[in-house]
């Protein structure tokens, strides 16, 4: 809705004069002469009158200073009630006491927001001054990477409604950031990680020191006292390093074995255990080597790549939990007229409406429930729910289901089922459904981890044996030789390569506009399989579009002058298509909900509508006329006549094109070896000429394809083996997105599809998906090549220790060699680097 | 050099008590948002 009105004043002719708030070009209809302000909109007039009346100037000046050149326009005011946010159950839901004498409607509580359009420090400070706007409101922190803004307000002298009507005022709609306790929970998990390093780090640090000093006694003769004094500290550091922040890989090696899985975490443990016990002993014994040093920094550096990995992840699905909350919460309930009349309205949240309530839908929102249009004449857009890109009329005892949108005209609907009851909730059970019987994607790293494991125990009954035939006396050096081995051989830069590897490529993804949730992705798009496009919205453009046109010039100016009195999509449409001149104006324009309008333009009276309504208006199409009708709808798209004193004088044909660059992703998938497969809930005539203009064969192109059929359709790829990925955007896709080894939502995509996908795409059309696929090639060979190195260097410090020419000082310098080859091999790693895919 | 078997243990505790306030910072949520402070710090001068 929100990216409507913002496209409506486009059209309209601009000026140069820019918006006192925003800064965008100010339409000529609106500008204001003589005065000193000038906006481009109602919400920007709000926004600036509400920070010039609470004295806070001084944001236009910070926002001259500091606004990073990008552009990205401050969000407007919506002027929204909000009234939904004092329910008790969003309470519930998203609030939580600040103070411990906290209650419902007094004492301090706090409240987390996602802001729409925050972007810059001037907003930190805009919003941060808050308790100057809004009476109560006691703090506000900006986040601003997140967006998100923490509120803590005194609910016996303000109700969060009006605290969100303050920001909004602003220029920053607020909308409830999704479920709290789930970001406690998530909170706490990052503060714990963060712990661990911190406390592996200093460990690591303090027993360097401690191994410094014993090398250096190697060379200098020692008091055995000292060396025992030193051994000793070395082993309590370490062992708190080994218990605490170490204790992650042993309980991860235990789950992996309790599961017969392998995991790279096995051998890890395995040669942080053997290495720990035989150290203690040697300790106690006051004999034989001891590698503390090597362990803890080996405890250390591991956790800091998982860290690293963890909060690039992080990121990513924080980025598209953002575009989560931006869906409609509230809905207008009618309420009850004792008088039988018309009913007024009231905004509530959608938890609290019943069955047999009836709701208000206006033009352009969103429908909340399944129901019945009890009142009112529209069309609606299903695209959402089943991919269909034509607007479907509907009327009195029609059904609308839950996420629709309604197009033309307020319509009134009565409740049958809201929540998880509606279709849109089922399709989401579905989502999950598919998501917990998604196969994991075995990591490369895990893969290697068993033949790793095997050769490193291997190897060390090896120099176990060899050392006890050679030296039968002396068995505790064969042991010694032997730890030695695990603990070098530990794979430590092979546990550092994928994370690290992972992270770059997918922060480097995320500002290039691909937003990579985990790091298998990577791993399942390197190969090629097969990819399932949806149509709608992925290939085309997913709105009406002009396609072809009958008419001359100046009855074209007449035409759009008409439809310049519609928000209409397909009127919308029309007006983008034709030029409007300056002289054309229309008088006496009427409108025929579902059929057309009509309207008269410098003396000449127009009707322009669907082939019914300018047959009911000329009395019946002529054979020519309605075979003109058939050629456009045979093509899959939507005729729209013109006509004038009794006689049709052209057409206009609109349909959903295709994106211009489409064809040529299409073709460059293909050229990688991948198998594009079109899958679309439209008609199978419109689905058809889609894949011939993409140059696929008719049987690659499905149409008419329920949300169902299209899960069915990628399970059963799945299970023949291989690759499947799906790009899809609705909603009708989310459960396809779920059950494909690798679901990619695109730019502008439902909800639903960012809850059930892997990626999701922040920029429009395909050629994001060939830049995945690159950067994931990329990013595999630069794992593989790390791994290369890093089986190198293990290989290499193997043999020494077979050979028993390996000592504490040579572990401790070649562990940190072989991660620091595999740290660079990382960093300087083309993946998602250079020129962008085009 | 006997100074050692005190040094030592004291340099632990002191390393142990920089650990605990790095604890006590991460649970106060001073590492949480580590963007918006520097931002903060720009434009915050009449507070």
């Amino acid at each position: 809705m929100s990216s409507d009105a913002r496209t409506t004043p486009a059209a309209a002719t601009r000026t140069d004069i820019a918006c006192s708030h925003c800064g965008l070009a100010v339409p000529a209809g609106l500008v204001d002469r003589g005065a000193s302000e000038q906006f481009c909109c109602e919400g920007c007039r709000t926004a600036y009158a509400v920070i010039h009346s609470c004295g806070l100037d001084r944001y236009y000046a910070l926002r001259e200073r500091l606004e990073d050149r990008e552009d990205r326009a401050p969000a407007r005011s919506t002027r929204a009630r909000y009234t939904e946010f004092d329910d008790p159950a969003f309470a519930e839901l998203y609030c939580r006491p600040a103070a411990p004498d906290a209650a419902p409607g007094r004492g301090l509580w706090s409240c987390e927001l996602f802001l729409q359009g925050v972007h810059c420090a001037a907003c930190v400070w805009l919003v941060e001054r808050l308790p100057r706007v809004c009476d109560g409101v006691v703090e506000s922190r900006l986040d601003l990477r997140r967006g998100m803004v923490r509120i803590v307000w005194d609910a016996g002298r303000v109700h969060l409604s009006r605290v969100a009507r303050a920001l909004d005022s602003l220029g920053y709609p607020p909308h409830p950031a999704r479920d709290a306790s789930d970001r406690d929970l998530r909170r706490r998990e990052d503060r714990r990680q963060l712990v661990r390093v911190g406390v592996a780090g200093a460990c690591a640090g303090n027993v360097m020191l401690l191994g410094l000093a014993l090398y250096a006694g190697l060379f200098d003769a020692m008091e055995p006292a000292y060396a025992a004094l030193f051994r000793w500290a070395s082993m309590g550091v370490s062992l708190v390093a080994l218990a605490w922040p170490g204790s992650v890989f042993f309980r991860s090696a235990w789950a992996a074995l309790r599961t017969r899985t392998m995991h790279l975490d096995v051998p890890i443990a395995l040669a942080l255990g053997t290495g720990g016990v035989w150290g203690v002993v040697n300790t106690v014994r006051g004999a034989g080597e001891i590698y503390f040093d090597s362990l803890s920094v080996l405890v250390f550096l591991l956790l800091v790549g998982r860290f690293i990995q963890h909060r690039q992840q992080r990121r990513s699905a924080d980025a598209v939990e953002m575009l989560f909350s931006l869906t409609p919460t509230s809905a207008l309930l009618v309420e009850d007229d004792p008088d039988g009349g018309p009913g007024s309205t009231r905004e509530v949240s959608i938890q609290s409406l019943r069955a047999g309530q009836t709701v208000e839908v206006r033009a352009g929102a969103s429908v909340p429930v399944d129901g019945v249009v009890v009142a009112g004449l529209s069309q609606v857009d299903q695209s959402l729910l089943t991919g269909e890109s034509r607007a479907v009329t509907v009327e009195t005892g029609d059904r609308v289901a839950a996420g629709t949108v309604n197009l033309a005209a307020t319509i009134r609907v009565r409740v049958e089922a809201t929540g998880a009851q509606t279709r849109i909730g089922r399709l989401m059970a579905l989502v999950q459904e598919s998501l917990g019987r998604r196969a994991p994607i075995v990591r490369l790293a895990d893969r290697i981890a068993g033949w790793f494991l095997a050769g490193m125990l291997g190897l060390a009954a090896l120099t176990l044996g060899l050392w006890l035939a050679l030296d039968p006396a002396n068995p505790s050096l064969a042991v010694d030789h032997a730890v030695a081995l695990l603990v070098v051989t530990c794979p430590c830069a092979l546990g550092l390569a994928t994370p690290l590897a992972l992270t770059v490529s997918i922060g480097r993804a995320a500002r290039r506009g691909i937003l990579i949730k985990g790091g298998g992705v990577l791993q399942a798009l390197a190969s090629p399989g097969t990819i399932v496009l949806d149509k709608t919205g992925t290939l085309t453009v997913g709105r009406m579009r002009v396609v072809r046109t009958r008419l001359n010039g100046e009855t074209r100016a007449a035409v759009c002058a008409i439809e310049r009195h519609s928000t209409h999509p397909i009127a919308r449409a029309i007006v983008e298509a034709f030029a409007c001149p300056a002289w054309a104006e229309a008088t006496d324009v009427s409108h025929t909900l579902g059929g057309g309008m009509e309207g008269t333009v410098r003396g000449r009276r127009l009707a322009v509508g669907s082939p019914a309504f300018i047959a009911s208006r000329i009395g019946g199409l002529s054979d020519a006329d309605a075979r003109a009708v058939g050629e456009l709808t045979g093509a899959g798209l939507t005729p729209v006549l013109v006509a004038e004193s009794g006689r049709v004088v052209g057409s206009v044909g609109l349909g959903d094109p295709l994106r211009p660059d489409s064809a040529g992703a299409v073709a460059d998938l293909r050229a990688r070896g991948w198998e594009p497969l079109v899958l679309s809930g439209d008609h199978d005539a419109v689905v058809g000429a889609a894949a011939s203009d993409l140059g696929l064969p008719r049987a690659s192109a499905r149409g008419s394809a329920t949300p169902e059929d299209k899960v069915s359709v990628v399970r059963d790829l799945a299970s023949r083996g291989g690759t499947v990925v799906m790009v899809g955007d609705g909603v009708n896709d989310a459960a396809a997105l779920a059950a494909a080894t690798v679901g990619i939502a695109v730019h502008g995509g439902a909800e639903a599809s960012l809850a059930a996908a892997d990626v999701y795409l922040s920029r429009p059309g395909l050629s994001p998906v060939l830049e995945l696929n690159d950067g994931a090639r990329r990013t595999m060979r630069t794992i593989k090549a790390c791994l290369g190195a890093s089986l190198c260097y293990n290989l290499a410090a193997a043999s020494l220790c077979v050979a028993g020419l390996i000592s504490p000082l040579i572990a401790a310098v070649v562990m940190p060699a072989s991660s620091l080859t595999v740290l660079t091999l990382c960093v300087r790693s083309g993946a998602f680097r250079g020129r962008r895919v085009s | 050099m006997s100074i050692l078997f005190f040094i030592v243990p004291l340099a632990f505790v002191l390393a142990g008590g920089a650990v605990a306030a790095f604890i006590w910072a991460v649970r106060q949520g001073q590492f949480d948002d580590l963007d918006t402070p520097a931002h903060r710090m720009v434009v915050d001068d009449d507070t």
